[in-house]
């Protein structure tokens, strides 16, 4: 068997039509840029009969350019999609074989896009997004990373091998070579090329999607519950409680991330047990803000309160023991032994590697949203809507936590995409530097970190993890500047 | 304004102790002992044979006394090795017992020997860290002027088409950490495999077989542009965004101030008001910004150094982290601490000196 081109034969009529669009559009918008430069104000002209016209002429005729350029591009991109969808690998290529591999996501996304728009008046801020194209392009390309997760974790779609079996004679191989000794059923071809361990560079990446998307969003929610648990009162009461979280909070932020990392994640540390007290503290918080949370509005209705705190608690509490005891044990070594749930009912285990990761980051995180929150409750507690909560005689746990939370969210929801965007790019440092997950893991670091040995001959097997986290964060980061946009409409 | 900043200097001293004290302690564990012990010693001795080479030199003493010797506030340890021999924290090699010193520790000015280099360590971190700040000067040689220039040209005009085409170029640099454009700038500029590289090399452009080097080793000892451009724009280019999306937000904020809106009615050129009236104004806010980057250079140096294989100071944190050279990664931490509190506290004052507003009493 051949191995496949990059474009397949769709690539022989689209390659040059994308190659002129592309030039045209260059040409156009270095164009408008220089003009913009030269002709400082919009030109109107006023015509005979009353009408105005924007920006005639030169200037018109690049406005012209563009757009148009633009939509032959889109055109052309698209058309590489369809055909990509239609005829696969044989039709298109290397690009085909993937982009047939992701129709599942692509169906998902469409769908999304088109419910979303549809009702987007009745959907919130969700549904403002929709009216910003730079937040749209950050859903879109956020969304492509969910779906894409989902679909492989819960129905392993997309994925083309195993991601971590090995294939004699695939070693290094380029992206498009057919697999070696390939079976039916088998998929024919390694996509994106293979790794230095002979493995399938594409089914890595999307592999290691699945990873990403779980920890770093529930990452940033457990730093959340301990930023604002602590950031509150902090901003609140003020004082010695404050000035004692600060320092605090400081302290960690001083230490340079990596020393940190390099600190509680190496082996021996694992061994003495201390990333599991760190869970046990850092797991705790929900339980605590959730329980503030609902005592504080309901304590004035004794049963209703216990009967809400109940169902609320008690499942969240065997999810806590769940996720802190292995084996039986919160921690069990030489020197330590201390039991927690039994084994019998310990539904799951995380694996070790995980929750290391998963602690440290959500350590490193903390401060950080701490410090956001006392910022907004130092200022918002100066309202006047605080004023008669504490006139009515509230007690300051309300008013932190219905009164000046509720009020907060704007910004803290804007900093929760940027977050989960910078937490993935914490993930990855990890493994970038080998911490945390064992080294086969398919995750997006650990992947650039292997694919970096050998990357100045074979460049193949680093970039699509690369690549791939860039989108997701690149993502956040726009999705995050559409909502800080449309929330500061109002 | 002196007690500000005295207060300051108190809190930095306690953040230090403190952290220190911290990596102290976890580079103590003993797990961490054990692996120091064997790396030294070999890896298959028994754990009596741990004890035994662990003992004599204070490493089982409790903490705050091996901590009060790393400080110089407790003597240091002496004790005998394994042939009989008198070894000491004090008494540096080629040196008699007798003439060392009984108190040897940072308010002594001496940081430790380190078990990875067998150096001493403030040796290795002037050594090191000078590599790393021909590294920073070059990074903040490209970033500075760079943000700044991006920043405002896009809040110059808001909302104009250049607005937004930076704006979005320095989202796209803020969301690329530096093992990621490291790793796309290597594929592209580095690999002998690239087509850019191929296409220079068949057009006879270039002698060697790429266009620039992808690792950054020789550029220890006599830096070029071909062995030293690809690490300094990658730390460069993930500091730049942020600086120049905060130069933006200040320059938009004063575009719409009152005076250049009068400049403006006057007939004042539109060049002169951004040069004249508005820069000056509108660069107090990035300064701040750019001393609090320092920190954040400190990581992407990691990263780099580690990514390039340049031998700097965060080569030097990896490898002291990775065997666990507690007495290196401790002086590494001190140095970090420092340059990190300092340059807040410098941001601070820069602040209000710039800024006629803002008076601390």
């Amino acid at each position: 068997m051949d191995p496949l081109s990059w474009t397949g034969p769709i690539g022989i009529f689209l390659n040059p039509a994308l190659g002129m669009a592309s030039l045209v559009l260059l040409i156009g918008v270095i164009a408008q840029i220089v003009l913009s430069w030269v002709m400082l104000e919009e030109r109107i002209t006023f015509n005979a009969d009353g009408t105005a016209v924007k920006a005639g002429g030169i200037v018109g005729l690049t406005n012209e350019i563009v757009k148009w350029s633009l939509a032959a591009l889109l055109l052309i991109l698209l058309a590489y999609i369809l055909g990509g969808v239609l005829s696969g690998h044989s039709g298109g290529g290397v690009m085909g074989g993937v982009t047939q591999r992701f129709t599942p996501v692509l169906v998902a996304l469409v769908l999304t896009f088109v419910l979303s728009i549809r009702y987007k008046r009745s959907l919130g801020l969700y549904g403002k997004l929709m009216d910003s194209t730079i937040g749209m392009i950050g859903f879109g390309l956020v969304m492509f990373w969910v779906y894409t997760a989902f679909f492989y974790g819960t129905f392993d779609l997309i994925a083309t091998h195993d991601p971590l079996s090995q294939v004699s004679g695939m070693k290094n191989k380029v992206p498009g070579t057919p697999l070696n000794g390939a079976e039916a059923g088998d998929y024919a071809y390694y996509l994106l090329g293979g790794d230095n361990l002979a493995r399938d560079v594409f089914s890595r990446m999307v592999a290691g999607s699945t990873i990403v998307i779980i920890i770093a969003p529930f990452a940033t929610l457990f730093a959340f519950m301990v930023g604002i648990t602590l950031g509150l009162p902090a901003g609140y009461y003020g004082g010695t409680l404050d000035t004692f979280l600060s320092f605090l909070a400081n302290l960690i932020l001083a230490f340079p991330v990596i020393l940190l990392f390099y600190l509680l994640v190496t082996p021996e540390i694992v061994m003495t047990g201390i990333p599991k007290y760190m869970a046990a503290v850092l797991f705790a918080f929900p339980l605590i803000f959730f329980g503030v949370l609902i005592n504080s509005r309901y304590y004035t209705e004794p049963s209703r309160n216990f009967r809400i705190l109940a169902i609320v608690l008690l499942p969240m509490a065997y999810l806590y023991l769940i996720a802190i005891s292995e084996g039986g044990y919160l921690v069990n070594n030489e020197d330590v032994t201390i039991p927690a749930l039994p084994r019998l009912f310990d539904l799951y285990d995380i694996a070790p590697g995980i929750l290391v990761v998963f602690v440290s980051v959500v350590f490193v995180n903390s401060p950080t949203v701490f410090r956001i929150v006392r910022g907004l409750a130092l200022d918002i507690k100066t309202r006047d809507y605080v004023a008669a909560a504490q006139t009515r005689g509230e007690r300051p746990w309300y008013i932190m936590l219905w009164e000046i939370l509720p009020n907060a969210r704007g910004p803290l929801i804007v900093d929760f995409c940027l977050r989960i965007g910078y937490t993935t790019i914490l993930l990855g440092t990890l493994g970038f530097f080998g911490l945390g997950l064992p080294p086969e893991s398919p995750d997006w670091g650990s992947t650039i970190n292997e694919g970096r040995k050998l990357l100045s001959i074979y460049p193949h097997p680093a970039l699509p993890p690369s690549l791939a986290l860039l989108s997701l964060v690149l993502g956040l980061n726009l999705l995050a500047d559409g909502l800080r946009e449309e929330s500061l409409k109002d | 304004m002196g007690l500000f900043i005295l207060r300051r200097l108190g809190v930095m001293i306690l953040t230090a102790l403190c952290l220190t004290f911290i990596v102290f302690f976890l580079t103590n564990l003993f797990p961490n002992l054990e692996k120091l012990t064997k790396s030294e010693g070999n890896f298959r001795m028994s754990d009596e044979e741990v004890i035994a080479w662990l003992e004599p030199r204070g490493y089982l003493d409790p903490l705050p006394v091996k901590y009060g010797r790393w400080l110089g506030v407790v003597p240091g340890w002496v004790g005998e090795d394994s042939e009989g021999r008198v070894i000491g924290r004090c008494i540096l090699p080629g040196m008699a017992p007798e003439e060392a010193p009984r108190y040897c520790g940072l308010l002594q000015g001496y940081m430790g020997y380190s078990s990875v280099f067998k150096a001493e360590v403030s040796a290795i971190i002037v050594e090191r860290g000078s590599q790393t700040l021909k590294l920073m000067g070059w990074v903040m040689l490209v970033m500075v002027p760079g943000a700044l220039i991006v920043g405002v040209l896009a809040g110059m005009r808001e909302g104009s088409k250049m607005d937004r085409s930076l704006s979005t170029f320095s989202i796209a640099t803020t969301a690329t950490p530096e093992y990621v454009s490291g790793v796309i700038f290597i594929a592209i500029f580095a690999a002998s495999a690239s087509p850019l590289n191929e296409f220079l090399r068949e057009s006879g452009l270039i002698d060697g077989r790429t266009l620039l080097k992808g690792t950054a080793t020789s550029a220890m000892e006599n830096a070029t542009f071909e062995n030293f451009f690809l690490p300094v724009i990658t730390i460069a280019l993930y500091g730049m965004g942020y600086i120049a999306r905060m130069t933006r937000a200040s320059m938009t904020e004063v575009m719409t101030a009152q005076y250049i809106r009068t400049a403006r009615l006057k007939g004042v050129a539109f060049r002169t008001i951004v040069l004249k009236h508005a820069l000056r104004n509108a660069l107090i806010a990035p300064f701040t910004v750019i001393m609090l980057q320092f920190p954040w250079l400190l990581n992407g140096v990691v990263i780099v150094e580690t990514l390039f294989n340049f031998k700097g100071f965060g080569w030097t944190l990896v490898q002291a982290a990775g065997n666990n050279d507690i007495e290196l990664l401790l002086a590494v931490s001190v140095v970090s601490v420092v340059v990190v509190l300092v340059t807040q506290l410098i941001s601070d004052i820069g602040y209000v000196y710039l800024n006629p507003r803002i008076r601390i009493a």
